[in-house]
């Protein structure tokens, strides 16, 4: 067993595994410290996620924009750009979903991919021009992106209300057609609102490995991320492939957006701020080695903690216990040197 | 060595968590179990028998939206409102009454179903934020009832609770009339929506009821979290001079409360009416004299909804799929009993025009369409 | 007490690999011990062994004579073991003083006494002769002053066995001939050395006594005195090597790159390369030599096309690829070898295979319809490694960036002469590497000139261009300011053209 945990190989995995143990160790100290039995305070998270088909059904629906924005920020990482605009990005997509849907009556059948090709393609749009500025003026890409987010924000706010029949807070329902979600699903899952989105969020982990490792495309991109220079001197066209990075990262943003507006509310609202889905996303994807499926785990993870809080909270358990478990996963990846260290250790004494 | 003491801190770490489940259940149960047993074995069983059915293991939740329990606004004065109902009952937090926050929007729906899944007897949502959720989640809970404060849903198992805030308005509209030495009075608005509109139509009528030459100016903030602005607003309407305003713009208010303390600091010769809640206290700028620059309040009782809601429930007399308009009638809505800086006179008036409206002598217009049909009746 | 250090029966394995099987290694006091071995043949887990990074399987560690336990680095400084790194670890925004006392610092009631620190240090460096500026900015003083500054480091913590790693990697000629001057005052003043080096002619000059290892296994320990270079070049590579290059003349035939009046600016916007001609032909190697810094690097980036050429004309094959695009002009026929294999010429977090396809990797078959073809990119690596013999942990599927600097090399020249270029240009191909690698690499460059390629040889190694060139072009300030033979080159001759003087131009079609 300990010789399994500390082989090499196995680092991959074991590192996170061993970060989210410690998550949860943390987190049981500090309910310890504040009065609260661990155990019946995970009992009830377990009991949030999975206790009814309700519960099981907004996990997933918790989980997917999770797992998308998780998507985004690794395939930045993965070839060499810190895409902190991933939250401008799906709020760019998050309306262009919406405002298609509600613009344009379609059959179902070409109407709900024109929903999710509008969200990608505003995603990637908005992921453009950090691109684009990085790529030709060397204005780094974390700067242009926050200013972005906050662009994207009141924009997006803005351009809500001038849809036809919103009010102050949010558009009009989007067309039927256009919406990702399912009687038979929300059915089997005692009315949730689990939608259709899964599926793209798993389509999005495959793609995303496939684009990664498996094309000649993602060759060259993870070249430009991990040596710009000899990817030069290999004939790569760096800067173009900086922008690509930019825009396929924006995309996924922009699916993780049409996962909130036309998955989750079936509306676009106007926000009054950052709802923190970029920066999950930095979790997510750290968590998951910025690998397609180590995201999705992690995505599942997360969007376990997000979805068993308010069953912790009814277990009198608060709702922050679980964002400082969170808090203490992120933490313990972000350490993986030294939990690598802690495992070498091991390994030493164990001969 | 090192992977000893791991070891023997994991080892520790679970007995301590065994521990204290162990230490903790009898802890939680003991004082319960007399609780549960007393009722039982003295006589006001007897009394209480015909109510039993509906009081015995009666649940109450509440689901706040993303200001959270200690808005100093609507989620606090409910919760404030169901808390003393707890109390009165001896109910304990997290047994028989609870609340989940919501960390975003898309938290509504699964934190008011959390309620319904646990079998919970009413679950009470304050905001008309929560009107689609409410519009959703009931119908698959026949069971629970739910209840929603500004809004009206329609559906048999949510009773709706709206306020006249338009009436209360009028009443200190009439202050303000009554106040104003540069004929000119302000409101600020939170953001624009029909609610707010109720607000300002009702204070609009109240003025004009008074003295139909008195301008009114105002502006929406676009915001309720906005206190910035809300300082901004006002002190542009003060120099325009505007000596009263009355805000209906929560947190974006507390700049408007500011701008006029600064004033009256500096001799200048301003009021703010206060908005929910009696806003006296925010107001004060000279604590030794108790002076607040808050001219009087108009109160939105939401904790007395709250409360009055979970009593009919618990009574079996839950208004399912009715609305229930608090009006002055009520007092659900209208302004604090202590009003340091009204006159009797002022007083007496204001008494005698809610006695009108409570009478149905004059209708209150709660939007500006209604508001121009009473003006010209003023004429 | 006849040895001050003893490694006895050493053995440390990795993941798949023995590393250090059964060497030992015994320092007497007060003498430079050499350690030879190739690149990766386990020098440096050795002496990470001893300096407590490691902790072996199997073996003992002697210390003046007692048996010693070094778990950590901590215990290796209290039993006097110091050691320079190969890469400097200094603060560069911190002074000489600062950096030496970092983390003993003498202090008086919390405050750090820098006047008594500097002062302790000057006397320290006036004993061993060890001239710094205690007040220097480390970012403003040369390697080799900095190479002090570690060694000061070391004195100040009272080491007094000192081991040196790779030394004289980053410096000039003159600043190693100094290195080793300070090194002999050293053991004067009663301090012993560990050298750890792959270079013989530093081991003759300055050792006394050598340990040879060869792939993790130990080899002999022979009196330097007594033993010839080519006998430890032996003992090194486990077979003979030459150290004169064995090459027919070259047949020079037609024109395969042409420069004319090239002007090339560097980073800060100067012009590197002023007003340049020269003209290589296939089938022979020219050699460019000069001093570092006289317009090489800006010369082989501009006709590889990393950077812009500002006036003037290159043609390849007789095609103008002035301002052809990097792909264009490797698809024309350029191989190159660059200078900084870690910066260019590798991706380093790439696996092996990866690298080795870096120029070919959208060409079939490693590319069908968009998609990476493993079956075809594997064999090509395997087959490249094979007749290339790139060594590495796991073959092809090794993490470039975990291969031993001569292997990466190998990596690059396999992929570069592979494809057959018509012009080879390699950039300081041997740099870092040891005797047998070199050798390969040189072999490997005559070979190319024999099929008929043109080759261009950047090097600062005088005796790598007279040895290897058929022709050398000597560049100074931009400038080729002179063309000659190699067979009639002398090396006083050449020395004075680099240093700028022109009146020995033989032949120049300039």
């Amino acid at each position: 067993m300990l010789k399994f945990i500390t082989d090499e190989k196995n680092q991959r995995f074991i590192v996170p595994l061993v970060s989210v143990f410690l998550g949860f160790i943390a987190g049981a100290i500090i309910m310890m410290i504040t009065g609260i039995n661990p155990i019946e305070g995970y009992r009830a998270l377990i009991k949030g996620v999975v206790g009814n088909p309700r519960r099981f059904g907004e996990w997933i629906v918790a989980s997917t924009p999770l797992i998308l924005s998780g998507l985004a920020i690794a395939f930045g990482l993965r070839t060499g750009v810190f895409n902190i605009g991933v939250e401008g990005q799906l709020i760019a997509g998050s309306f262009a979903a919406a405002a298609v849907g509600i613009l344009i009556e379609l059959p179902r059948f070409i109407h709900l991919p024109m929903v999710m090709l509008a969200a990608a393609i505003a995603g990637a749009l908005w992921g453009l021009i950090p691109g684009f500025l990085k790529a030709k003026f060397k204005v780094h890409e974390v700067v242009v992106g926050i200013m972005l987010n906050y662009t994207a924000l009141h924009l997006v706010n803005y351009a809500i209300k001038i849809l036809p029949g919103s009010t102050n807070t949010k558009t009009v329902d989007i067309f039927e057609s256009a919406n990702l979600s399912s009687k038979f699903l929300s059915s089997i899952t005692k009315h949730s609102r689990l939608h259709w989105g899964f599926i793209i969020a798993f389509l999005g982990a495959l793609i995303f490995w496939y684009i990664i490792e498996r094309t000649t495309f993602g060759y060259e991109l993870r070249s430009v991320g991990f040596n710009p220079h000899a990817s030069e001197y290999a004939g790569m066209k760096v800067e173009r492939n900086i922008v690509y990075s930019m825009m396929i990262s924006g995309a996924f943003a922009g699916l993780a957006g049409a996962m909130i507006s036309v998955g989750t509310f079936n509306y676009a609202r106007v926000i009054g701020g950052f709802e923190g889905y970029g920066l999950d996303g930095i979790a997510v994807a750290l968590l998951g080695n910025n690998g397609g499926l180590g995201i999705l785990i992690s995505g599942f993870l997360f969007g376990a903690l997000k979805a068993g809080s308010s069953a912790m909270a009814l277990a009198k358990v608060p709702k922050e216990i679980a964002e400082i478990i969170m808090a203490f996963i992120v933490l313990f990846a972000a350490m993986n040197y030294g939990i690598k260290r802690l495992i070498l250790y091991l390994r030493k004494e164990e001969k | 060595m090192g992977r000893k003491i791991l070891s023997l801190l994991l080892v520790a770490m679970l007995a301590i968590s065994l521990f204290a489940g162990c230490a903790k259940a009898p802890e939680k149960e003991e004082p319960k179990a007399p609780e549960q047993e007393e009722p039982k074995a003295t006589e006001e069983e007897k009394q209480e028998e015909p109510k039993k059915e509906a009081t015995e293991d009666f649940k109450v939740g509440f689901v706040t939206d993303t200001g959270g329990i200690d808005d100093r606004s609507f989620n606090q004065g409910t919760w404030e409102g169901i808390v003393k109902y707890a109390e009165e009952k001896g109910w304990t937090e997290g047994t028989e009454y609870q609340y989940i926050q919501s960390n975003e929007e898309a938290d509504y729906i699964p934190n008011l179903s959390a309620f319904g899944d646990d079998n919970y007897n009413l679950v009470i949502a304050a905001g008309f934020l929560f009107e689609k959720a409410m519009k959703e989640v009931p119908p698959q809970y026949p069971n629970t009832n739910f209840a929603i404060i500004d809004a009206i849903v329609e559906q048999p198992n949510v009773a709706s609770v709206t306020f006249a805030e338009e009436q209360g308005s009028f009443l200190v509209g009439v202050a303000a009339a009554k106040t104003t030495k540069t004929k000119k009075v302000g409101f600020v608005g939170g953001m624009d929506f029909p609610l707010i509109r109720h607000f300002h139509a009702g204070f609009a009528a109240g003025v004009h009821s008074v003295d139909p030459s008195i301008e009114i100016v105002d502006q929406y903030a676009g915001a309720f979290d906005n206190p910035g602005t809300g300082q901004q607003i006002a002190s542009t309407m003060y120099e325009q001079g505007v000596d009263v305003i009355y805000h209906a713009a929560g947190g974006t208010g507390n700049g408007v409360i500011n701008e006029a303390k600064n004033r009256v600091s500096n001799g200048e010769n301003v009021w703010v009416i206060g908005v929910d809640k009696n806003q006296y206290a925010d107001g004060i700028y000279d604590k030794e004299n108790n002076k607040s620059v808050v001219l009087t309040s108009m109160m939105k009782r939401v904790d007395v909804a709250a409360y009055n809601i979970i009593e009919a429930a618990q009574k079996g007399e839950f208004p399912g799929g009715k609305v229930t308009a608090l009006t002055l009638a009520d007092d659900g809505v209208g302004i604090p009993k202590e009003n340091p800086n009204l006159s009797d006179d002022i007083i007496k008036t204001i008494n005698e025009y809610k006695e009108k409206i409570v009478k149905g002598e004059i209708t209150v217009p709660n939007n500006m369409e209604d508001l121009k049909a009473f003006e010209e009746n003023l004429k | 007490m006849e040895y001050i250090i003893e490694m006895l029966n050493i053995r440390k394995e990795f993941p798949g690999i023995v590393a250090n099987d059964n060497i030992t290694l015994q320092v007497k006091p007060g003498e430079i011990h050499a350690l030879l071995g190739e690149n990766g043949a386990g020098k440096s887990t050795l002496m990470s062994v001893l300096f407590g990074l490691y902790k072996p399987e199997a073996g003992e560690i002697r210390v003046r004579g007692k048996r010693v336990n070094i778990t950590d680095p901590n215990v290796a400084n209290a039993l006097g073991i110091g050691m320079v790194h190969q890469h400097f670890k200094l603060v560069h925004n911190f002074t000489v003083t600062e950096n030496i006392i970092l983390g003993q610092e003498p202090t008086e009631r919390g405050r750090i006494n820098i006047k008594k620190a500097a002062k302790d240090i000057k006397k320290l460096s006036e004993t061993y002769g060890l001239e710094v500026d205690p007040y220097a900015i480390i970012e403003d003083i040369t390697v080799g002053m900095q190479q002090r500054v570690e060694i000061l480091k070391m004195l100040y913590r009272n080491a007094e066995i000192l081991i040196f790693d790779e030394p004289t990697a980053a410096l000039t000629p003159q600043e190693i001939a100094e290195l080793m001057e300070i090194m002999r005052r050293l053991v004067e003043e009663g301090k012993s050395i560990i050298l750890i080096t792959h270079k013989l002619k530093e081991i003759k000059e300055v050792a006394d006594r050598c340990t040879i290892i060869r792939r993790g296994k130990y080899i002999d320990t022979v009196d330097v005195a007594t033993t010839s270079e080519e006998k430890l070049a032996s003992l090194m590579v486990g077979r003979e090597v030459s150290f004169k290059v064995e090459k027919d003349k070259a047949k020079p035939r037609e024109n395969v790159l042409r420069i004319s009046d090239l002007v090339v600016r560097d980073s800060r916007g100067l012009k590197a390369v002023d007003g340049l001609n020269l003209e290589i032909n296939a089938g022979e190697i020219l050699g460019i030599a000069g001093v570092d810094g006289n317009g090489q690097t800006e010369l082989l980036e501009a006709i590889s096309g990393l950077r812009k050429v500002e006036e003037g004309k290159i043609e390849l094959l007789g095609k103008d690829i002035t301002n052809m695009h990097v792909r264009n002009r490797t698809e024309t026929g350029i191989g190159h070898i660059p200078q900084d294999r870690h910066k260019h010429g590798l991706v380093l977090d790439f696996k092996l295979s990866e690298n080795l396809i870096l120029q070919t990797y959208y060409k079939e078959p490693y590319s069908k319809n968009g998609l990476l073809n493993d079956a075809a990119i594997n064999e090509k690596a395997q087959e490249l490694i094979d007749e290339f013999d790139v060594r590495s942990g796991q073959g092809i599927n090794t993490m470039t960036r975990a291969m031993s600097g001569g292997n990466q090399q190998k990596a690059i020249i396999a992929r570069e002469v592979d494809r057959s270029p018509a012009l080879l240009i390699a950039g300081q191909p041997t740099r870092g590497l040891d005797v047998g690698a070199i050798e390969f690499i040189h072999k490997k460059l005559i070979e190319e000139r024999d099929k008929g390629r043109a080759v261009l040889l950047v090097s600062l190694e005088l005796d790598e261009i007279m040895n290897v060139s058929d022709r050398i072009a000597v560049i100074f300030e931009g400038k080729i300011v002179g063309i000659v033979e190699a067979e009639k080159a002398t090396e006083r001759q050449l020395g004075l053209m680099m240093a700028g003087s022109t009146h020995d131009k033989e032949e120049g079609d300039m």
